[in-house]
């Protein structure tokens, strides 16, 4: 650790007037060592936290790491399984994590590369610190995407959510809309061919680290026969709940053993994440709470209702099966949870009131299911529901403060 | 701009004076109607899919705006003040009308193309804006100047914002392939955001952040 302190320092003194280099300088000291402030105004009374935005953040990444490491492995199984090669769970365990890491790692080092590097040079030019925000997103923008997808897409994704997303509107903190979903909404709206429909979700090509090291199946075998590839929303949208039973398992999906995108399958180990968010206070389980129960209030509606709602209203010729699905296997489907936990609850663009998070959260979890359901175009509701949200989110505080200001007012009469 | 009101001049000024290029060159950069008066976006978000719709609508604006413009200016004594607005209007309208019924008879492929963004130039605020802030208190010669200085303006943004959107979203430029089939070969697409009204919101939006990041004083805040 001395060693680490004494090169920063050596560091320091080279770079402390350089006007460029001295911001990135900062960020990297601050990712690493604590900063040393302390309060002298009020004589030393006050205690700073050690806990400042730089670790709040880190802490959201080491909760989503299980999710990480599962999709890892998510990945190799579903590979394996696809040419029916090693199909069964506990085969070749680590040859498959190994697999999907090597396949896992390209994506994390462009979206970070890239993104931290827009970060670095912005904050240089204008001369502010390096929040590190972006390491949150640039281990989410990984996580939330299809496991086979360009590695340029995802660059020119990213690129587009920091500067457009983030740093038009002044950097970290200032940002209107979540800037992972950003960067996959961008994919999804130019390149839809590559992260919907039924053969995105599963890695079939090895990547060149995988050809390197031999791993993987080599391209040109033949798919297994009874391998589908599709997802459980695909094949609900197209059958209904018993359409999803015939290729998954309820606890298949609980334990996360289907195609998907890379982080949002196991949803152990996003609750587990979730929960510890929760218990240190960084994530609001009030977000987290009334997204639940929005999204049940709306599945239930639309189990109750799927024939009124098909027939009458949207003069369909027969009841939608989508519709029927029952309201608590909404959750295991998709990336319900995943968005709940590491979404939603992002501190910046989510309602800051606590009413406000009530009102928030509902409205995600009633348009997600809306949008997952009624709309044959997009698969999954949850990435447009929270960027439709976020850009309510300012509205939402504005009328719970100025109801609260209504209030008590009145009390004063 | 300066929207200063008629000096009597005694002496007798070149026609392409500096005072006149300036007429010219200004929308080009620094009165830009599209990214510094934040007029005719409508237009510039509807017809920049492709190349050639986006040349066309530009040179029906630059005719429209500059002889509005001059028609105007030479009427502006005899418009009285109180239906200035409707006056304007009319003549707006029947430039558009002949502009529309040129494009029919020798361009009706266009003409369709474009439907009814041709009609819409009467609404688009920029033919307007001039005529009121300029052609109303000038001689013929300047605002016929404007107007083609804030038609070619317009154009040039629409151009812009056009051909980076075939490019990019079609890899066409003017209908021809420019993007070499190599290229999608080795896994290149064609992105799909460049193609809806969405992308041509975010070029403009970043040519106006280019544009005020490099000159400061351009940014009004209020």
């Amino acid at each position: 650790m001395q060693f680490l302190r004494n090169q920063l320092d050596a560091i320091e003194e080279k770079v402390k007037d350089n006007k460029y280099l001295h911001t990135t300088f900062d960020a990297i000291h601050t990712f690493l060592y604590k900063p040393n402030h302390v309060s002298k105004a009020s004589g030393g009374v006050h205690i700073h936290d050690g806990m400042d935005l730089k670790r709040t953040m880190f802490m959201v990444v080491v909760a989503m790491q299980l999710a990480l490491l599962f999709g890892m492995w998510n990945i190799g199984h579903q590979h394996y399984a696809a040419y029916g090669v090693n199909a069964g769970l506990g085969d070749a365990m680590f040859t498959k994590f190994l697999y999907g890491m090597f396949q896992m790692l390209p994506l994390i080092v462009v979206a970070n590369l890239v993104g931290l590097g827009i970060e670095f040079i912005f904050a240089a030019k204008r001369g502010h610190a390096v929040e590190e925000g972006f390491l949150v997103s640039g281990m989410l923008i990984p996580l939330i995407m299809p496991p086979a997808v360009p590695l340029w897409m995802v660059a020119l994704a990213t690129a587009f959510a920091v500067i457009i997303g983030k740093e038009a509107f002044g950097g970290t903190g200032m940002n209107p809309l979540n800037i992972a979903l950003l960067a996959r909404v961008f994919v999804f709206f130019a390149y839809p061919t590559e992260i919907s429909g039924d053969i995105v979700w599963v890695d079939y090509a090895p990547n060149f680290i995988n050809n390197i090291l031999g791993l993987g199946v080599p391209a040109g075998a033949a798919l297994a026969d009874t391998f589908s590839g599709a997802t459980p929303l695909a094949l609900a949208a197209k059958g209904g709940w018993s359409n999803v039973l015939t290729q998954y398992s309820v606890s298949e999906m609980f334990w996360g053993t289907i195609p998907g995108s890379i982080g949002e399958t196991c949803k152990p180990a996003i609750i587990l994440g979730a929960l510890m968010l929760i218990g240190m206070g960084i994530a609001s389980w009030r977000i987290m709470l009334s997204m639940i129960i929005g999204a049940a209030v709306m599945g239930f509606l639309l189990n109750i209702g799927g024939e009124f709602i098909s027939v009458s209203m949207l003069k369909l010729p027969e009841a939608n099966p989508f519709f029927a699905v029952p309201w608590y296997y909404h959750y295991i489907m998709g990336s319900f949870f995943f968005a709940m936990a590491f979404m939603a609850t992002d501190p910046v663009t989510a309602a800051q009131t606590n009413t406000g998070k009530w009102i928030y959260g509902f409205m995600i979890g009633v348009c997600g299911i809306i949008v997952r359901v009624m709309n044959p175009a997009y698969p999954e509701g949850w990435m447009l529901a929270i960027l439709f949200c976020n850009v309510f989110a300012p509205l939402i505080d504005n009328y719970v403060i100025q109801s609260n200001i209504k209030r008590r007012l009145a009390r004063g009469h | 701009m300066s929207e200063v009101a008629e000096a009597p001049q005694k002496v007798r000024e070149p026609l392409l004076s500096k005072q006149n290029r300036k007429l010219l060159s200004d929308p080009m950069d620094d009165n830009n109607p599209i990214t510094i008066q934040v007029l005719g976006i409508c237009s510039a978000l509807a017809v920049t899919t492709q190349l050639k719709p986006a040349f066309v609508l530009s040179v029906c604006v630059v005719f429209v705006c500059a002889f509005a413009n001059l028609t105007i200016s030479v009427l502006r004594k005899g418009i009285p003040p109180r239906i200035r607005m409707i006056v304007q209007l009319v003549v707006i309208a029947s430039l558009v009308i002949l502009v529309d019924q040129f494009l029919r008879a020798f361009a009706y492929e266009i003409s369709r193309e474009l439907s009814v963004f041709i009609g819409l130039i009467i609404t688009n605020c920029i033919v307007m804006g001039r005529l009121e802030a300029f052609a109303m208190a000038n001689k013929p010669w300047p605002a016929f100047l404007d107007g083609i200085g804030n038609g070619l303006g317009y154009g040039a943004i629409l151009i812009i914002v056009a051909a980076l959107r075939e490019l990019f979203g079609a890899g066409n430029l003017l209908g021809y392939p420019i993007i070499p089939q190599f290229m999608y070969d080795w896994g290149y697409m064609n992105n799909g955001v460049m193609v809806t009204p969405a992308a041509a919101m975010f070029i403009i939006g970043l040519i106006i952040w280019w544009q005020r990041s490099r000159k400061p004083e351009l940014v009004d805040i209020s």
